[in-house]
């Protein structure tokens, strides 16, 4: 389970809507399951279809929140026509255990955001609780 | 040796390589991380030739990316 706050949901949702058609990503940063901020990150594909970090903005996210004693708890990305569900690409593309993987759909009226673990090619769906 | 790893301070014995290292640390696909010794970004065809020294600062991450 990992639980996100309200006002971090909102952040992320108007990243994807601001970034649309183009694909969001970013990093949630926080502790023990608990989110504390989002970190939008540059997607440098600049695809509508494909997202990939910047490595340099990736470990300046990761110095970040080390300094804070915080950990990268998720990374989350658009899928600005497509349901809330992994691709193919991004189970292939799924290398850190880890992590949690959100997506947000905007496929829909309103938007729906899904968190995922992804090991070797295993999709198991993610309780995200709001606070 | 004593290092940081990811932010973590390990003690590691000498000589390791950064190919080495990926592997004593069980990192998977190691192919698919980007490694940072001391806030330098290395190119994946040094890791064997560079070996860590003490206090070194490496980082690495996953590479992160999809597809709608």
């Amino acid at each position: 389970m990992i639980k996100i706050p309200q006002n971090v949901y909102d952040d992320i949702v108007a990243h994807a809507l601001k970034d649309a058609p183009i694909e969001a990503c970013g990093y949630l940063a926080g502790l023990n399951g608990e989110v504390k901020y989002a970190i939008a990150m540059k997607n440098i594909d600049n695809s509508a279809e494909h997202f990939s970090f910047d490595p340099q903005e990736q470990f300046d996210a990761f110095k970040k929140t080390q300094k804070e004693g915080l950990r990268l708890l998720a990374a989350y990305h658009s899928h600005p026509e497509t349901p809330a569900r992994p691709s193919e690409e991004d189970i292939k593309l799924a290398y850190d255990p880890s992590i949690s993987y959100l997506i947000i759909s905007l496929a829909g009226e309103t938007p729906d955001v899904k968190s995922f673990k992804i090991k070797n090619g295993i999709v198991e769906k993610e309780e995200i609780t709001y606070e | 040796m004593k290092i940081t790893i990811n932010g973590e301070a390990k003690e590691l014995r000498d000589g390791l390589s950064i190919t080495e290292l990926l592997v004593v640390e069980n990192v998977e696909m190691p192919e698919m991380v980007s490694v940072q010794l001391n806030d330098e970004f290395l190119k994946q065809d040094e890791y064997a030739a560079t070996i860590v020294k003490e206090g070194d600062d490496i980082n690495f991450l996953y590479f992160m990316g999809g597809g709608a």
